[in-house]
Formats: structure tokens, sequence, C-alpha cells
């Protein structure tokens, strides 16, 4: 009772933003499509927070988050096609499942890899995120259904508003408790001056496996959602090129504020699909060209995030 | 003996492989030691290196040694508007910014080059510029084969890294870029000119990475504007393997990745082979953080 009275106003603005888009919806005045990519922000912003959490309040850098993103998407879909839970009731049992399997991979992965810092910690993420997206394409070897590289199809689409709306601002609220928390100000000790940390008693391995795990089950939850909103998975959907994509959400939104992850993720994703319908047909293939300029701009223009304070250089 | 010949000619091939990988290896470890910046925008000038390759052979039938000097000369170019245009103006900004950019700049490369004006998104056939012949050895019972392309990438990698040690260890450059990457602020105040050295270094490195893109093309004859990301982050393990900043380090780190791709290609499945390099690199960086020939770092 406590967490709602305390959260009460954040509460109350995610009601009001949940009816608007409700009645956006069910009158039909967006299309299905740009319902789907609304859906769809929610989903890149809850992964992209437990980046934050990891990378921003942390400061344990990670370039491979997109392979958590993955596994919880892979275990959500593969338990419901296997034990035939089509049905939304069902849905966030198997939204923790994902979330759960995600934050246990980081926990193992993470025991030996978070030793390492800065860009050895970067690197050896990514090859993490290599490493699982190896084992995707081969995962019809073990079983049939996971689909391998052609892909798992036939996932039920069980992800709508209301779930992905209720999830993503209970644990975005949580995220916002937990950052200010105890353990909240020991992660973000961590990220300031590690071995200072150590020295005034904080166990440093435990909280950064904490955070790290902790992030990474967000990102598994998200995919779990999205697995179910797009109802196919491939590969090459979790790849390095998606863990990047989180990165630019976090770092335009500055680092370690979730505020700014949230105003970040829906610009970056109202901006890559934006530019889909505004453009005409046959210049579509300019996207990626004007989304990577407009992205070295921004960095120039504004190297601590969009929302910082801080401008230019220094 | 009929395995043990199989065993070496996919060592050969792994060897072959590691070379380019070696090359592109060495522009990353460069530029890390000097900007600490991942800059992965030079997968994408290995892509540039093919491509201009590939216009010089077969629109221009330029000879085979001219391709090497224009394609080097060209990447070369290429690697300092980047740098000046693009990491410059964010020398003094948080180094996550920079990296950001060098996703930025590699994504634009990528998908610049793939219009249909430019480069388009197809498979292109690399145009070899002689026939493949091959010469038979045996040594103590033991068949082996080596072909003229994999001399031809054993010699030119050879030459090239000889006359990088020639400039990075006997010239007055070379003793500048190593001690810019020691301490930039020191430096600056020794009269060394900062921004000329970080631009030699980006040339040095894309000139590598140029050469590398010939020899693949050479060697895989099949090239297209995004071959450059998998073998872009492979090197980049590779120099992390051998040491960062390290330049023979790099060099080791490219061979072994090229070996075990291979062996595990051809022992194993090639899905895995991209899997056993993280393999690879997590016990490496986990029993010596600082790379194979890394120095003791005491934070790294």
């Amino acid at each position: 009772m406590k967490f709602f009275l305390e959260s009460r106003r954040l509460i109350l603005l995610a009601a009001g933003i949940y009816i608007v888009l409700k009645l956006l919806f069910s009158f039909g005045i967006v299309s299905e499509y740009i319902q789907q990519i609304t859906i769809y922000v929610f989903i890149v912003v809850l992964a992209a927070t437990g980046l934050n959490v990891i990378y921003g309040y942390t400061g344990q850098f990670s370039l491979g988050h997109a392979a958590f993103y993955g596994i919880g998407a892979y275990t959500s879909a593969y338990l419901v096609k296997t034990l035939g839970l089509d049905s939304v009731f069902a849905l966030p049992a198997t939204l923790l499942a994902g979330g759960i399997m995600a934050g246990l991979v980081a926990c193992v992965i993470g025991i030996p890899i978070l030793r390492l810092r800065d860009d050895f910690l970067g690197i050896a993420t990514l090859g993490f995120g290599i490493l699982v997206r190896v084992f995707f394409d081969n995962s019809d070897r073990i079983s049939e259904t996971l689909g391998g590289s052609r892909g798992f199809t036939g996932i039920v689409k069980l992800t709508n508003l209301e779930i992905t709306f209720v999830v993503t601002v209970f644990l975005l609220i949580v995220t916002r408790n937990l950052i200010s928390s105890r353990y909240g100000l020991f992660w973000r000790c961590i990220k300031d001056d590690e071995t200072a940390s150590a020295s005034v008693g904080i166990d440093t391995t435990r909280m950064k496996l904490m955070a790290f795990s902790y992030g990474c089950f967000l990102a598994g939850v998200a995919g779990a959602l999205y697995a179910h909103l797009y109802t196919f998975l491939h590969p090459s959907n979790f790849d390095f090129l998606r863990s990047i994509d989180f990165l630019i959400i976090v770092i335009l939104g500055g680092m370690g504020n979730i505020a700014g992850t949230i105003w970040a993720g829906v610009l970056w994703v109202g901006f890559i699909e934006g530019l889909r319908i505004v453009l005409p047909s046959n210049v579509l293939d300019l996207r990626w060209v004007f989304i990577p300029l407009l992205l070295i701009m921004l960095m120039m223009w504004r190297p601590y995030g969009l929302m910082s304070k801080k401008k230019g250089n220094g | 003996m009929e395995h043990a010949s199989y065993i070496i000619s996919q060592v050969i091939n792994g060897l072959q492989l590691g070379a380019v990988y070696a090359l592109i290896a060495l522009g990353y470890t460069m530029v890390y030691g000097i900007l600490r910046l991942i800059n992965f925008a030079h997968g994408d000038i290995f892509m540039l290196g093919a491509f201009f390759a590939y216009f010089l052979i077969s629109r221009f039938g330029t000879p085979i040694y001219l391709v090497f000097f224009a394609t080097m000369a060209m990447c070369a170019l290429a690697g300092y508007f980047m740098e000046k245009i693009a990491y410059k103006p964010l020398r003094n900004a948080p180094r996550i910014s920079l990296l950001i950019t060098a996703v930025g700049v590699s994504l634009f490369l990528e998908y610049f080059c793939s219009l249909k004006a430019i480069f388009t998104p197809d498979y292109i056939g690399f145009p070899r510029p002689f026939e493949v012949s091959a010469w038979n050895f045996s040594l103590g019972g033991i068949d082996f084969s080596f072909t003229n392309v994999q001399v031809l990438i054993f010699a030119i990698t050879f030459f090239t890294l000889a006359l990088l040690y020639l400039l990075v260890y006997r010239t007055k450059q070379g003793t500048a870029m190593r001690a810019v990457s020691h301490d930039q602020e020191t430096v600056a105040l020794m009269g060394i000119n900062i921004d000329h050295t970080v631009s030699l270094t980006f040339m040095v490195g894309a000139a590598l990475a140029g050469v590398g893109g010939i020899l693949y093309g050479i060697a895989y004859p099949q090239i297209n504007v995004f071959m450059g990301i998998m073998p872009g982050i492979k090197s980049f393990i590779a120099a992390v393997l051998g040491g960062i900043g390290i330049i023979h380090g790099a060099v080791v780190g490219g061979l072994i990745v090229g070996v075990s791709e291979v062996i595990v290609s051809a022992f194993l499945s090639s899905t895995y082979r991209d899997g056993v390099i993280f393999v690879i690199l997590l016990i490496v960086l986990l029993v010596k953080p600082s790379g194979l020939f890394g120095k003791r770092i005491d934070k790294v």
C-alpha cells in the first residue's frame, strides 16, 4: 500500500497517459501500425532503463544488452508455445520467467566478467552478445521449436496496450525506488569511485552483480513483451546494433536519468519510425543515412545527453 | 598422415584469414592507444578499401601494385577526414559520446555506400587480378600446399608490418605517436603537435585496413558494403586479446582469432566459429585482463 501512496503522482500521470492512448487507439484515430509502434516504445524504454541501471547508475559498461533482451524473448515465447499458455492471464507469469531467465544468465556470466572494467567489460559483453547470437542461430539443434537461423515463428500475439503499460510503469517505479534506496546509493557510489566504495565497506562485487542482474531482468521482461508483440523472433533482432540502440537511448537521455531515458526512447523510436512515414518511398533508403548523421550532430551539440544542462565541450 | 596434412592446410587457411584480421586490428589498437576510442567505423574503412580496389581493377584495369598504393592513399584520406570531421570536435567530450559518434560514422558509411547510386547493397564479385594456383610440398611425409593467394597475403602483410615497425620505432613521428599514447598533456608541453599525430595515426590505421580490404577481396572474392562489421568486431577482439595498444599483440591476436575460427569451422561447424572467439577472449581477459602481451596495469 505504501508503494502506491508514495508514487501516487506518477501513477496518476501514468493513468492520464493511458487514458489518452486508449482513446486514440479505440476510436481508430491512429492506425494499427502506429499502435504497434507505441507499444514498442514502452518496451524499448523498459529495456533501456535496464541498461541505465547497469551503465548510467552503476557505471558498468555493457555492449551486449540486446543478448539479455533476446534471452527474455526466446524464453517467454518458448514457454508459451510448448506449454500452450496462450491466454493473456498467463502472460505475467511468462514475462516474469523471461525476466528471471535473463537475470539468472546475467548473474552467471556477471560473476566472471564484472571483474573487468570500462572498455574491457564492454568488449567482454559484446563478445557475450555474439555468443548468444550464435546460440540463437543454432537453437534448432536443441529444440526444433526455437527455429534457429530461420527464426522463431508462430508465437501467439498476447501483448496489448494494457499489459505493456502496467508492466512498464510498475517496473519503472520499482526501479526509481530502488535507485533511491540503500542499494541504489551503493550503485551510484560504485559508479563514482569503485575503490573508494570498497574502502568504506561496500561489497562492490555483490552490488555490481546485483545491478547487472536487475538491469538484465528488465531487459528480459521487455524482450518477452517484444516476442508477444511481433510474434516472430529472428537472431538478427538481437545483435550488436540493437545493443547500440539501447546505449544510444541511455546516452541521449543522459546517464543515470530515468525520465531522460523515457524521453530519449520516445524520441529515438519516434524519429526512426517517423522517417519511414514521412519520407516518400523512393528515398526511403536515405533513412539510415540521415539517422547516423543526426546522431553525430546530437553528440556534438549535447555530448552529455539531451536532458543535461551541460552544453558543448568540457 | 592424411589427417595431419588436413590440419596443416586448415592452419594455413586460418593464418591467411588471421593476417587480414591482424591488418585491421593494428588500426584499432593504434587508435585506441592514442584516443582510448573503440573506432567502430574502422571495419568500414576496410570495406571502403575493398571497394576502391574493386573499382580500380574492374573499371580502370589498374595493375595490382598500383592498386595497393592508390587504395592505401584513398583509405588514409578517408581516415583523415573521418577523424577531422567527426572525432576531433569531441576530443574533450565524455568518451562514451565519442564511441556513439564512432557507431554513427560506421552506420553512415555502411548505409551511404549501400545506396543504389554509390556501391549498391548487393554482393559483388571481386575480380582476382591473377589465376589461383597451388604449390605442393611434402615435409616428413606430410603433404601440404600453398596457393599463390596465400603467398601474396603473407608477403604483403609481412612487408606492411615491417614498414609499420620502422615508422613507429625508428622515426620521429612514430616516437611522437608512442609518446601521445602515454601522456597527452605532457607531450603537448614538449611541443609536439597532438592534432597532427592523431591524424597520422588514423591515416596509417586506415591505410592498413585498406590493404586488409584488398587482400580479403582477393582471398574471398565477394564484397558487400556490410562486409566490414564482423571482421571489424573480431579484429577489435583480436586487438584486446593481444593487449590493446601493443602492435605485435594485435598481430598475434589476429592470427589466433583467424586460426581458431577456421579450425572450428573445419572440425565442428561453421555456425560456431563466431562463438569460439568469445570463449577465447573471456579466458584471456580473466587470466590476464591486459591481454596476452599487455603490461600489468592496476586500473584498466
